[in-house]
């Protein structure tokens, strides 16, 4: 069982289980699945602030900071315990294009030639590293949500807002990918 | 900025559903206990990989997209079977889910988003999983989405 656990997990288990915790957090506390919120509750939380948009009881919310401390504790176990040892398969013509493009490690979840802390300090890592934190911060803010309060949650809900937002987030990475970022990963 | 903010700042990332129980803090942690779930799940389906993020933009692979779409089918019959059996929470509490207001937002917000999203390879779910995965450097790029979501506030509370 656990050598089984230890595998990569199919496309359809994960999707069945981050579809079912829709219904789980609504039937254990009526909460609506979200993420990109628990970044503004820490601000409101932990920045002395008198910002209107932070001023609010973010105490009555701080179930969503259990559930991101949770997902991070999640990573830990997985890549503790339920390590997969062997080497993450990507598609071959993903391969190639990032090759050409000047990524050199594919051992890992993350090309750790850009996301590293020797990296951080030049220039393709900081924009990768801190410029595209700022960008995910902003961006799932300004929209209201992020893959979870929009794409998973409110198209669950048949929110016509949320396939809009969904839409964006894809158009988005469609620009970066294709157009833009051939030139950073060349900084 | 939308005129309308002043609603937006009582829907957007509140919890609507005040409920009349008062709950000792270690309640809340059943959602500690979802999220490590979670978290185990976006790392053994590889949903913390910057590399699948690419496939999925590159229109490469499958993967990303059959988790997203099995996601998104569960979660609607899941939804329709709890409205439609007017299904209560274990509190003996009426599920109550708000719909979602449009405002520009979602698509200038989502354009900008997803342009961070291929940039990082994580949304911010994944990026407490890949700090927990043991990705240190990972911190700074959530410090940063903490910096750019606190500078959306500063923007609209100044603005």
């Amino acid at each position: 069982m656990l050598e089984l656990i230890k595998e990569p997990w199919p496309w359809w288990v994960a999707g069945i289980i981050i579809g079912l915790t829709v219904p789980t957090l609504l039937i254990i506390g009526n909460k609506t699945f979200g993420i990109s919120s628990s970044l503004r509750h820490l601000c409101a939380a932990c920045l002395p602030t008198k910002l209107p948009f932070f001023n609010y009881d973010w105490k009555k919310e701080k179930w969503n900071l259990f559930f991101v401390f949770g997902v991070f504790l999640g990573g830990l176990i997985a890549a503790v315990f339920l390590k997969n040892d062997e080497p993450l398969r990507i598609a071959d013509s993903t391969k190639t294009a990032l090759i050409k493009q000047g990524v050199t490690d594919f051992g890992d979840f993350l090309p750790t030639d850009i996301f590293s802390w020797s990296s951080l300090l030049t220039l393709r890592g900081f924009v990768f590293i801190v410029f595209g934190g700022f960008l995910v911060g902003f961006g799932t803010r300004y929209a209201g949500g992020c893959t979870s309060g929009h794409a998973i949650m409110g198209l669950s809900n048949l929110q016509w807002p949320s396939l809009v937002a969904t839409i964006s987030f894809m158009v988005g990475g469609f620009i970066m990918t294709w157009l833009i970022l051939p030139f950073l990963l060349n900084l | 900025m939308e005129t309308n903010k002043q609603t937006d700042f009582s829907k957007d990332a509140m919890c609507i559903n005040e409920s009349d129980k008062k709950h000792p803090w270690w309640y809340d942690i059943k959602y500690l206990i979802v999220g490590i779930i979670f978290g185990i799940t976006f790392v053994k389906a590889e949903i913390v990989s910057w590399f699948r993020i690419q496939e999925m933009f590159r229109l490469e692979s499958f993967h990303m997209y059959g988790v997203i779409g099995t996601g998104v089918v569960i979660g609607v019959i899941s939804v329709q079977i709890i409205k439609r059996f007017k299904i209560k929470t274990i509190y003996k509490e009426d599920i109550v889910i708000a719909d979602k207001t449009f405002n520009k937002g979602q698509i200038y917000g989502g354009l900008i988003f997803g342009l961070g999203w291929a940039i990082t390879g994580a949304c911010p779910g994944p990026l407490f999983a890949q700090i927990g995965a043991g990705f240190g450097v990972v911190s700074i790029t959530f410090l940063s989405a903490v910096a750019g979501t606190w500078f959306y506030g500063f923007l609209t509370s100044k603005c």
